[in-house]
């Protein structure tokens, strides 16, 4: 461990920087005899950056060379920049150096493609083999899997590592090619189908021998990048309803644009990057994974866009007043989700507590009920009843006037490029922006 | 009439047993510590027993689901005011009701209790967080922390888990001791003598490892350049990594 290790690993960190999965979840696996390490299935944060996200794996590429030229990726060939590679050896003592001292949960390698992608993912299997079997570690690897390497080095790499991921990146084909114009969505799903056939077909396996090791036992997960190109947030999400159903993924991330590329004419100049629309759509993915929305019901086919103005649960339930006020002592769990001001922690608590006795708005308060959001969509005996009669226009303005006159903000740059309802081509781009990791 | 307790689960406990077996109905319970004289009202000091805590533990778990067994102890290492009062009548509905009561959240014994035990439960879920090891000389990883409530207990399990093959020290500062793991076993300790910054737990170097500036600086270097400049947040940060912590990480200092 030297100056040029640190070194190194700056210039690494700082270029791995804007794959925001980070997640050490998913998966418990025990220390073993002699090792060090472990798993827990809630996964664990160690740190959090001064831009509020969770530091819990040692995220790192193994190196920013690269013989791509993605337009949205920092690390494209062409950039000049500076490039450095850590070997195996330091990437192991790395890990292991700040395993011990618990600064991390575990590794999260990605890299970009150096010679070809085979040759990249058998570098960046060899270091989760070595941890996992010269250094007995037993806790969190993640690896990213090189779109293009053979399946055979995808199948190895799934054996050492938890969870493995193929960044979809830019969320339509076409678009892709326009930016990419190495890769296509042929290259990228024939990775992810692969790691979703192995992890179905292992799991059969380990049921009827048990010593089959595991593959890849924390699932998949995959980066959409958002705002570098047209695609509505309908299309968005759509695509991530399917990716959760049809490739089993864990988690779909959505990566707000930064204009890393200033100079690539093909992408849109954004002021900053639409950091309240990437909000939203977390709020929906939330809406689909914890709230039983599906894709649909949150953007109808004539809203293509989110509302920037209200989150995605309220724009809902303003949609479809006919369904409430529910009646939170009798109504069902499901309907209880989706009152505005009503999380999954106070829909549980509802469900359990109402065993016991009629409850009342002055419980609601105390469970943590948002009652100045859920009073509009709830009967209670105590509540006028003539809040239930507003228009759905009138109530919106409503809720949004009696919550926080907050300070006008910047407005979000998505704003300008794209109108509510229809998509507008976007004009010649001037800058550039996100990138997010090679692989 | 006000029970007084030496402040510990298993005094507690034996005022719960003092109250079944002579049907006492205390007005407060409290711990020396908390004592405040008062007039007009008697006070009554009950002595530990553990045979007699034991017997109520007991009982209470045969009440609890399996999941919340030790919901009682957390909630009441909150310290909370007026915590004792809530566990009592907590345990006394417990007792009595034919059905789990941890879900009635509608009463506010059992609100009070559930929330106060969730805030310990979380400040143990941060201690594995946000302990940061040291590396000493004599090869000893050595993690200073000062939570809120008393969770160091908590914390151990999970500690010699994950890191069996390597000798550990855990020091609460605020309450003055600690546990050792010797790659065996755990064992409590009190440091008559402390070589490190009382404050911060900071070890002066020249009794760590070398490499153990190497990595700090390394790590420290990663934080900063995996942060994206173009998003600062400090508000966020501060509320997943509240500044009380920070002393201990060095990322921050």
């Amino acid at each position: 461990m030297n100056e040029t290790v640190q070194e190194k690993l700056n210039i690494l960190a700082d270029a791995a920087k804007y794959d925001v999965s980070c997640a050490s979840s998913g998966n418990n696996r025990s220390n073993t005899q002699g090792g060090i390490g472990n798993t827990l299935n809630c996964g664990i944060c160690h740190s959090f950056t001064d831009d509020g996200r969770c530091v819990s794996l040692l995220k790192v590429l193994m190196t920013n060379h690269c013989i791509y030229d993605c337009a949205y990726c920092i690390n494209r060939r062409t950039n000049d920049r500076p490039r450095a590679t850590l070997t195996v050896e330091e990437l192991v003592d790395l890990t292991i150096g700040f395993y011990r001292r618990n600064y991390i949960e575990g590794l999260f390698l990605s890299s970009g493609v150096i010679k070809n992608p085979d040759h990249t993912m058998e570098r960046m299997m060899l270091v989760a083999k070595k941890l996992r079997i010269e250094e007995r570690y037993n806790g969190y690897i993640h690896l990213k899997a090189i779109p293009g390497a053979s399946p055979e080095m995808i199948t190895k790499a799934g054996i050492y590592a938890d969870r493995l991921s193929v960044n979809i990146e830019i969320p339509s084909n076409p678009e892709l090619k326009r930016l990419a114009p190495d890769k296509s969505y042929k290259d990228i799903y024939g990775p992810m189908n692969l790691i979703k056939d192995n992890i179905l077909v292992n799991k059969e396996e380990r049921q009827k021998f048990h010593h089959t090791p595991a593959f890849a036992p924390a699932g998949q997960s995959t980066q959409l990048i958002v705002g570098a190109t047209p695609e509505s947030d309908r299309q968005i999400l759509s695509l991530a309803s399917d990716l959760y159903s049809g490739q089993r993924m864990k988690r779909v991330y959505y990566s707000g644009y930064l204009p890393v590329n200033e100079y690539d004419q093909r992408l849109p100049a954004l002021k900053a990057p639409p950091l309240v629309r990437e909000n939203r759509l977390y709020q929906s993915d939330w809406l689909m994974r914890f709230y039983r929305f599906t894709a649909d019901e949150i953007l109808t086919p004539d809203q293509p866009f989110l509302d920037l103005e209200i989150d995605p649960k309220l724009a809902y339930a303003l949609r479809n007043l006919q369904l409430f006020p529910i009646n939170v002592n009798t109504a069902s769990y499901n309907m209880i989700l989706r009152v505005p001001g009503i999380g999954v922690q106070s829909a549980q608590r509802i469900v359990e507590a109402r065993k016991f006795r009629t409850l009342t708005t002055q419980h609601l308060t105390k469970i943590g009920v948002v009652m100045k959001r859920a009073k509009y969509f709830i009967i209670s005996n105590e509540l006028p009843s003539s809040v239930f009669d507003l228009p759905s226009e009138t109530l919106r303005r409503q809720i949004l006037l009696s919550e926080k006159p907050k300070k006008k903000s910047q407005p979000d740059t998505q704003l300008k490029l794209f109108s509510f309802g229809e998509v507008i081509q976007l004009p010649a781009p001037v800058s550039s922006p996100n990138k997010i990791l090679t692989a | 009439m006000i029970l007084v307790y030496d402040g510990t689960f298993e005094g507690f406990l034996t005022v719960v047993f003092e109250c079944y077996s002579r049907k006492l109905e205390p007005t407060n319970i409290c711990s020396e510590k908390n004592l405040q004289e008062i007039l007009f009202i008697g006070k009554e000091y009950i002595t530990t027993e553990t045979s007699h805590s034991d017997r109520v533990w007991k009982g209470l778990q045969q009440k609890l689901s399996t999941e919340l067994k030790q919901m009682p102890y957390s909630a009441f290492l909150s310290g909370e005011v007026g915590i004792e009062m809530a566990l009592l009548n907590f345990i006394r509905m417990a007792f009595t009701s034919p059905v789990h009561i941890e879900g009635n959240f509608g009463d506010m014994d059992v609100l009070m209790v559930r929330k106060a035990a969730r805030r310990v439960m979380k400040e143990a879920m941060r201690m594995l967080e946000f302990i940061r090891f040291q590396r000493t000389l004599d090869n000893i990883y050595f993690a200073p922390i000062s939570p809120d409530f008393d969770v160091i207990a908590m914390t151990l399990k999970h500690l010699k888990e994950r890191f069996a093959d390597q000798m550990w020290l855990v020091y609460d500062l605020k309450r003055d001791y600690g546990f050792f793991y010797n790659l065996k076993s755990i064992e409590e300790v009190t440091l008559n003598e402390k070589s490190f910054n009382t404050s911060n737990g900071a070890v002066p170097l020249n009794l760590l490892q070398e490499e153990e500036a190497v990595y700090q600086t390394m790590w420290k270097g990663y934080c900063q350049n995996i942060t994206i400049r173009e998003r600062l947040n400090p508000k966020l940060q501060k509320q997943h990594m509240p500044k009380r912590y920070w002393k201990f990480l060095p990322e921050k200092r």
